[in-house]
């Protein structure tokens, strides 16, 4: 009976290959879900709606998220990942934080990845624009690759 | 010719508390929370610099103003107003209607740049070259067709090209100013305008995607056909244009280059991958930077030596949302 017990435990269990360590958000628009799909690595999405159940992670992960656009009058984060990381244990497993935008803002260009960097006193390690050019998604991959091997 | 401007066939009182989609409240407050007038910016502190420009480069600034005068112009009365009986929502047509009157404004504002450095008969010169110059005005008339048609989906196509690729032929012009450090304040205010034609091609463009949604898979195709003719035709006369420009202050390779940029961001907002490759849209740091201080590759942790993350800079995040 102990054995079969054993047998029941899924090997991956231990660590490997099938740790999800990237969390992401992308709004009804859809531009950073379809970098995600480019970047075909295993990926949690932080709920659109409040009615949805919340997101809790179990290990250490990088944050990619668009950055609300243009003003300078705040909400560049979006409510939702605000929501995410107010949540400590969440909070507590960010290593790092990628985010979307558009050079035409100026200033405000990928803000929301300087906002999580300054707040969660993490690296902004990366920003594209819109939903990624191929040469995006390739950093980002072989990026995000390195990072984890030096952590 | 007489055309009966469309309208949309019925309206009801719009309800702002019962929300189709969450997207045409956040662009409406994003809009609004955007919204500027020409007369905030202190363009008269120009004047110095604007005289140390030579004739031939004062020349071609105003005729690159009277250009992107035209395209809002055509924005504000034609094209923003023609999307509004094809939209879903009524909330979607409440912000069309913010996004015309912004074109208005953008219009204007080049107005006041005029004003404030050049006489009235380098003005009127301006206008008449804007009038004469075949490329400008074959831009402007291909758009018109499309918006005049009766296929909503090309209409919001040719929109979001205006809106994202078809003004950079002039917003480079700024831009190359102000990386030399003049006209600074006009810079200031073209990146007002920038930031607002950013929003309403993500918009329009968003608009697009969820109209294809509803579409089966051939016809899907016929509009993406037609959408990249449509670009392929705006960009030819997209190189004349800027050659008419440019060419005599040998910038035109840049300029190019620019606009390679920018057609690949019009496509993204319509939700089609870049065309042009790497190599032909590499952009002068110094126009880039100009755009945005954030776009340097020092952002780009993953390319450097990776021994020494900057964290960044504390922002002003004044937000009860905030618990940490």
């Amino acid at each position: 009976m102990s054995s079969a017990i054993r047998e029941a435990v899924p090997r991956d269990l231990t660590g490997g290959t099938t740790t999800t360590r990237l969390v992401y958000f992308s709004s009804v628009s859809g531009n950073t879900k379809r970098f995600m799909d480019k970047l075909a690595l295993p990926a949690k999405r932080i709920p659109l709606f409040a009615k949805d159940p919340a997101l809790t992670v179990d290990e250490p992960y990088v944050l990619i998220l668009p950055t609300y656009g243009g003003g300078t009058e705040g909400g560049a984060v979006p409510k939702q990942v605000i929501r995410f990381l107010n949540d400590p244990h969440n909070r507590s497993l960010i290593r790092g934080v990628i985010a979307a935008g558009n050079t035409n803002f100026g200033e405000a260009y990928g803000r929301a990845g300087d906002i999580i960097s300054a707040k969660c006193n993490v690296p902004s390690l990366y920003r594209f624009e819109v939903f990624g050019t191929p040469e995006d998604v390739e950093n980002v991959h072989d990026g995000l690759e390195q990072f984890w091997n030096r952590q | 010719m007489v055309d009966k401007l469309k309208l949309i066939d019925s309206v009801q009182a719009i309800n702002w508390n019962r929300i189709e989609d969450e997207k045409d409240v956040e662009v409406w407050n994003r809009l609004v929370n955007n919204f500027w007038l020409p007369e905030k910016v202190p363009l008269s502190n120009d004047v110095q610099s604007w005289n140390t420009l030579t004739p031939d480069e004062q020349q071609l600034t105003m005729r690159v103003f009277t250009g992107l005068t035209l395209l809002d112009t055509l924005q504000g009365t034609v094209g923003a107003v023609s999307l509004i009986p094809d939209a879903i929502t009524p909330h979607e047509e409440a912000v069309y209607t913010n996004i015309a009157f912004m074109e208005s404004v953008h219009a204007k504002s080049y107005s006041s740049i005029f004003s404030t450095l050049a006489s009235t008969r380098e003005i009127d010169d301006a206008f008449r070259w804007s009038t004469e110059n075949p490329n400008l005005q074959k831009k402007a008339s291909i758009v018109m067709e499309y918006y005049r048609g009766d296929e909503p989906l090309k209409r919001k196509a040719a929109s979001t090209l205006l809106e994202s690729f078809l003004f950079y032929s002039g917003f480079y012009l700024p831009m190359y100013w102000s990386s030399r450090a003049k006209l600074t304040n006009t810079a200031d205010m073209i990146r007002l305008i920038i930031r607002d034609e950013a929003v309403h091609g993500y918009y329009i463009g968003y608009k697009f995607q969820k109209g294809l949604e509803k579409l089966t898979e051939s016809e899907r195709q016929d509009i993406k056909d037609y959408t990249f003719s449509l670009l392929y035709e705006l960009y030819d006369n997209e190189i004349q244009y800027t050659q008419d420009l440019y060419d005599g202050v040998g910038l035109t390779e840049d300029v190019k280059k620019f606009l390679h940029y920018n057609a690949n961001k019009a496509l993204m907002n319509l939700g089609y991958e870049p065309m042009f490759p790497k190599t032909v849209t590499d952009v002068n740091p110094a126009i880039l930077s100009a755009l945005s201080p954030n776009a340097d590759e020092n952002h780009d942790f993953f390319s450097g030596s990776g021994s020494s993350y900057v964290i960044g800079k504390a922002v002003n995040t004044e937000d009860e949302d905030w618990d940490f």
